[in-house]
This record gives structure tokens, sequence and C-alpha cells, in this order.
């Protein structure tokens, strides 16, 4: 029961896919317009991820080891379609809302990344947590920026007027180019706090490329070295 | 025909840039424009695999999933088309053409993952382009990416030794960098 405990830590807060893994930049950056599409997104790719967890954890000893990836592709992609479908015919409003980005669960990095270094490795029950934790880790990042982007780009937040009517909504932050800035000074407030608390973050000017063994987890150097999705 | 044509390709290209507004592709957008060289190569690779994939997959779409009624089944085909196509073209040009492996091999597995090569498939057949169209949308899109991450790796060098604020080093100044070309980008919507 503590492992499962700790799994969902991990994903929340240590391991957090948005802000310190960065892993699955895509739809964080896409679909944050507002808040709700922040949390659909979210617990649309916590769906997949704990299905796909579970399934891959189940049949870990059967896939034999050449042709994992092939496999845990075909399992993750089952589940895409089953999630969409299923989006499709019982909330069409957020189907359309998220659009292209629900089929693209598929090469969202996250999900084969917990399958490849956790799912295929340990028992079901763990790995259902950890995917429910990573799930959940990825949904607060993306309401995050989907908040800050709403209030500051439209004065409500997930639908209700918080700001007051004298407030002239930027509407840039609902634009693209919001997009990149809300998440530059969410990853500088990241490494502020980092900063503050005295952790070496790894530098950037001296770097050796050695990827592997930086300590700087926001460098942007490591998707060379580590299999990284869009 | 060649007018409609001319219009999907700017579009694809400037209007909808594919990462600077439909945020396609962000990871090796971000991750491998440290150098122009590199990003250059990884622009060309993903030039190469989009058009290619753009057209198999729109022909598989139109002879295989129509008549058979499994459209449903687009996401799960797609995505094994290109991740067999990528293999395949990186076996062929080890084996043919060893010049350009050299200049794209370490790139091409990257690009599997790339979510752009997928979006570009079901961009296409969501739009209901005929194949043709398909691989002209692909050819632009793609293109549309080479220009983003060439640009993003001339102003990543010039800034390297830029004294930036320590809690902003690495990712925030790039994702800013991103942000501004975003601005700039956004000027080619009023083309329409």
């Amino acid at each position: 029961m503590k492992k499962c405990f700790e799994r969902l830590y991990n994903g929340l807060v240590r391991e957090n896919p948005t802000f310190v893994l960065m892993l699955g930049m895509c739809p964080t950056l896409a679909v944050t317009t507002s808040a709700i599409n922040g949390v659909g997104m979210g617990l649309t790719t916590t769906a997949v991820l704990i299905m796909s967890n579970m399934i891959i954890s189940m049949l870990r000893k059967v896939i034999p080891d050449g042709v994992r990836i092939p496999a845990f592709i075909v399992i993750i992609a089952s589940f895409v379609t089953i999630v969409e479908l299923c989006l499709e015919a019982y909330i069409p409003t957020l189907y359309e809302a998220l659009g292209l980005y629900i089929p693209l669960i598929v090469v969202n990095c996250i999900i084969l990344g917990r399958a490849e270094s956790f799912a295929s490795k340990d028992r079901v029950i763990y790995s259902i947590f950890d995917g429910l934790g990573m799930g959940l880790g990825f949904t607060l990042g993306l309401t995050c920026i989907g908040i800050v982007r709403e209030i500051l780009g439209n004065g409500t937040v997930f639908g209700f007027t918080v700001l007051p009517e004298s407030y002239e909504p930027f509407t840039i932050f609902i634009l693209a180019p919001g997009a990149f800035l809300v998440l530059a000074f969410l990853v500088a407030l990241m490494n502020k706090i980092k900063l503050l608390k005295g952790k070496d973050t790894g530098v950037t000017g001296d770097c050796d490329k050695l990827c592997r063994n930086c300590p700087n987890k926001g460098c942007v150097g490591k998707s060379i070295d580590t299999e990284v999705a869009g | 025909m060649i007018g409609e044509l001319v219009v999907i390709a700017i579009g694809a290209a400037f209007i909808n840039n594919v990462v600077l507004s439909q945020f396609l592709g962000i990871c090796p957008f971000l991750g491998v424009s440290r150098k122009i060289e590199t990003a250059a190569g990884m622009g060309g690779a993903v030039v190469f695999v989009i058009t290619l994939a753009s057209a198999v997959a729109g022909a598989i779409y139109k002879y295989l999933l129509v008549p058979f009624d499994i459209t449903y089944l687009q996401t799960i085909v797609f995505i094994l088309v290109i991740a067999a196509l990528v293999q395949f073209v990186e076996m062929f040009l080890k084996k043919k053409v060893k010049g350009l492996y050299q200049a794209l091999g370490v790139y091409l597995p990257l690009i599997t993952t790339n979510c752009a090569v997928l979006g570009v498939a079901l961009t296409n057949v969501k739009k209901e382009y005929t194949i043709l169209e398909g691989v002209v949308n692909g050819f632009a899109t793609a293109v549309g990416f080479l220009i983003a991450i060439v640009i993003l790796a001339g102003l990543r060098e010039k800034m390297e030794y830029n004294d930036v604020p320590e809690s902003f080093k690495g990712m925030p100044t790039v994702l800013l960098t991103a942000c501004l070309m975003a601005m700039a980008f956004f000027g080619f919507s009023q083309l329409k």
C-alpha cells in the first residue's frame, strides 16, 4: 500500500511530467486555452495511461523483448481509439474542443515512457497507481497553465468571471504565442524555487553533453539523448 | 487545380505553421535546435518522412480503410504505417544512399514519435484532401517545420553567450524566443 502512495507522489510532484520532466509538450501548449480544456485533456490522457499501463504490465511476461515497442504502441493506440469514440458519443463538446489532439495522445511520450520504464517491469497494481499518479500530475500541469491563460486572456476561471469589468483581457494569452509565454514564466518560476532551495539545477553554460548524468531535468538538450516524442 | 494546391501549400507552411500555431512537433523543435546544422538535418529528415508518410497514409486510407468501412481504425493503422515506414526508409538509405543516410541517420528514429507526422496524416483525412493534395499539404507543413526550427537554431546560436537571469537560463529563454517567433508568424494570418 505504501508503494501505491509513493507512486502517486512521484507522478504528482517528484517527477511531474509537465514541470519537471517536460514531456508531452504538444498537448500542454495546444489545448490549454482554458482551464476546462486542460482538465479534459489531462483526464483523457490519465484514462489512457491507466489502462495501457495495466494491460502492458499484465502482458509483460508474454511480449517478446524484440517487438515490445510496436506492441506497446498498438495497445496504446487501441485505448486511444476507444477513449476517442467514447468522448465523441458522451462528451461531444470536449471532443470538438480537443479535436486533433485526442488521436495524438498515441504519440504522447509520457504514455510510451511509462510503459517502457515502469509498466513493463513492475506489478500490475503498482503500474495502475503509477499511471494514475503520472496522469494526475499531467492534469495538474495542464490545469495550472490553463487557469493562468484563461484569467489573463479572458478574465475567467472555468467559465466564471473572476476579474472586474474594467479589466481589459490580453487576448494574446489565449492565442498561440501566449502558450509559449506562460510556459516560459512557469518554468522560470520552478527554476527560481529550485535555486532558492539551494539545489544546484545544473548549468547550461559549460554543459559536457553527457545528458544522462546531468541533474538539470529542464535542460532542452536531453531530448537528443533520451527518446522523446511530440 | 494548381491554384488550389498553392493555397494549400502557403496555408500549411506559413499561416497555420505546424510548430508555431498548431503546436505539433514541439519536442524536436525545442530539443534539436542548438545548432543550425543539426536543426537543418532534423528539418530535412522531417520533410522527407512527412511527404512520404502523407502519400502512403493517404493511399491506405482511400484503398484499404474506406472500402472495408474500417475508418475508425485510422489512428492505429497510421501510427503503425509511420513506424514501419521510418524503419524501412532508414534501412533503404543505409544500404543505397550512404550520403543522405549519414546526413539524416541519427534523426530518423526520433521521427516516429514526432507528432507532426501523425498529425498531418490525420489532418489530410479530416479535411478530405485527395492523395495529391495530401502530399502537397504534408510537404508544405514539413517545410514550415524546417523554416521554424532553422530560425530558432539561428537565434539560439546568437543568444548562447548572452547574460540572462539565472532562473531564465535554458528552457525559459528558448520558450520566450519561440513566443516572439509565434507572434511574428501570427502576421501571416492576414494573408487570408
